[in-house]
């Protein structure tokens, strides 16, 4: 385990080395998170014109809702995307067989090796619009302290079907895209599973897991999600990472290196 | 060789190669579902009639959206980055034919490859809810197919614009970034433009966003008087920024042509 924590810190410290090279990109960081957050909360002014009220979400309790989501795009633009989108570069190069070979878990290396910093922006955003909204609608501090249960939970959840989905370039090299599928569907994270068509609110609770993403922490910092609630999506969480793990041992069995 | 022969080469050529993606193309294709969520969450807010459109309203153009988007996909500005990166354009300037063609055709072949995902699509749809079904008046739809190819060039061509700056700069990429916010918010993808304050309607409309995809979902779900916008100011507004970003265009590639010089060169 020790030994873990200090190669992660070996990996990260490399990594931020390496991202200092693309200062540039940050600036471009920051426009486009504003800017995407000016947009959405835009979009949301326009579901309440002349209401106060959607389906059980106040506005201030909607804010969460997009708070939570932007904090969660953060994390994945800064931790996710620059490690599982490279799987198939690796499968694709021949390069995973020197992952394989480290005496390192290469689950690990290759969830882990790379870090950004482009996501700051997007963290700080979604923070600041869960303090806005959480404020404004009475929370106290131990209620902010609880939701960061569900929301490691919300990040659990995604890595394990990011991590799936991107392994499976180990078969099919030409569909690295999928996990842009997965990207588009988790867009409608941005707003109450509550205020979508009985159907959607099927699809995006048991299908793609969406309502434990950003639902569940919005209600859990509202004291509305009751424990059973937080729960499930903990064992989600549990139960899609173990999958991962399987998913991984089966999938390598099957990489033959390029060119081969 | 005359231009005709010209251009069926390269699309047959294209095609071939788009051929062999259709799985990755099929997969693009599905990574465009934001329209058909944003269907579903204004189909639930408009339930209760407090808004321009009706349930069913919303459900049409949403799709028209969706379909709409299928055609006018753009991805020039990654590939002619890659191209200048690598050291890959050499090749092309040295053939007798702009390498613009050769992009286009890309596209142009691409869209055809989708032709059967979206026809089955709009079946599907159907199928499952017919209340959405509707037949657009024979000029509205004339009109409609008239803004899907002019979108389609505009988008190409502000994408394509963009990609000059690759001369200059690695990433250019990270433009299309941001400008691809003003084409989410503004354009009627999330939202039609029925519903925006009337202020900020009236400033969009001066814009070229709304008539790349607003626009022509509107002639084709509701018919021009819908719109509000005739057809003589919609064109106006897209051509004259086509014109100006045609001019901007070829300045860049001039300039950026004497500034190139390959990888390893």
């Amino acid at each position: 385990m020790k030994r873990y924590l200090k190669t992660l810190r070996t990996f990260w410290s490399t990594a931020l080395a390496a991202e200092m090279e693309y200062r540039a990109n940050f600036v471009v960081a920051l426009l486009s998170s504003l800017g995407g957050v000016a947009g959405s909360l835009f979009v949301l002014s326009l579901f309440y014109r002349g209401k106060d009220d959607l389906n059980g979400w106040a506005w201030e309790q909607a804010l969460l809702v997009l708070g939570v989501f932007t904090l969660l795009e953060g994390l994945s633009n800064s931790m996710l995307v620059p490690n599982l989108n490279r799987i198939v570069q690796h499968v694709r190069l021949g390069t995973l067989d020197f992952v394989l070979l480290k005496p390192i878990d290469p689950q690990f290396w290759l969830s882990t090796r790379n870090m950004t910093l482009w996501g700051i922006p997007d963290f700080i955003l979604g923070t600041g619009m869960i303090v806005y909204g959480g404020v404004k609608s009475g929370m106290e501090l131990p209620d902010y302290l609880l939701a960061t249960i569900p929301i490691a939970f919300a990040f659990v959840i995604v890595y394990s079907m990011w991590f799936m989905l991107g392994t499976m370039s180990i078969w099919f090299v030409k569909i690295a895209n999928v996990t842009e599928v997965l990207r588009a569907f988790l867009e409608a994270g941005k707003y109450p599973v509550t205020m979508y068509p009985t159907a959607y609110q099927f699809f995006f609770t048991f299908v793609i897991p969406v309502a434990f993403m950003t639902s569940v922490p919005a209600e859990t910092m509202l004291g509305q999600a009751t424990s059973t609630r937080i729960l499930i999506g903990g064992a989600l969480a549990l139960l899609l990472l173990l999958a991962s793990r399987l998913w991984w041992r089966f999938a390598s069995r099957y990489y033959t290196s390029a060119s081969s | 060789m005359s231009t005709a022969r010209r251009a069926r080469a390269l699309l047959s050529v294209y095609y071939a190669y788009m051929l062999e993606y259709r799985a990755e193309i099929l997969l693009w294709a599905l990574s465009n579902i934001l329209p058909l969520i944003m269907m579903g969450i204004w189909m639930e807010v408009g339930k209760d009639g407090s808004m321009e459109l009706t349930p069913v309203d919303f459900a049409r153009y949403f799709l028209a959206i969706f379909i709409v988007r299928q055609f006018t996909v753009v991805w020039v500005i990654w590939e002619f980055e890659f191209h200048v990166v690598e050291g890959k354009l050499s090749p092309y300037l040295l053939q007798p034919m702009d390498p613009v063609w050769r992009f286009m055709a890309g596209h142009v072949a691409e869209r055809v490859t989708r032709l059967p995902f979206s026809i089955l699509f709009v079946i599907l749809f159907f199928v499952l809810y017919p209340d959405a079904i509707w037949t657009p008046g024979v000029i509205d739809a004339f009109w409609a197919i008239v803004f899907v190819v002019l979108t389609f060039l505009m988008r190409f061509l502000m994408q394509y614009t963009s990609g000059m700056l690759a001369f200059w700069f690695e990433r250019a990429s990270s433009v299309e970034h941001l400008m691809w916010l003003p084409y989410l918010f503004l354009s009627g993808l999330v939202a039609p433009l029925d519903v925006y304050p009337p202020l900020v309607r009236e400033i969009v409309l001066y814009t070229p966003f709304p008539y790349l995809l607003w626009y022509p979902v509107k002639l084709l779900t509701h018919g021009i008087d819908a719109t509000g916008v005739g057809l003589f100011q919609a064109l106006g507004v897209m051509g004259a920024w086509g014109l100006a970003y045609f001019a901007l265009n070829r300045w860049l590639w001039r300039l950026g042509l004497k500034h190139y010089s390959a990888m390893g060169a």
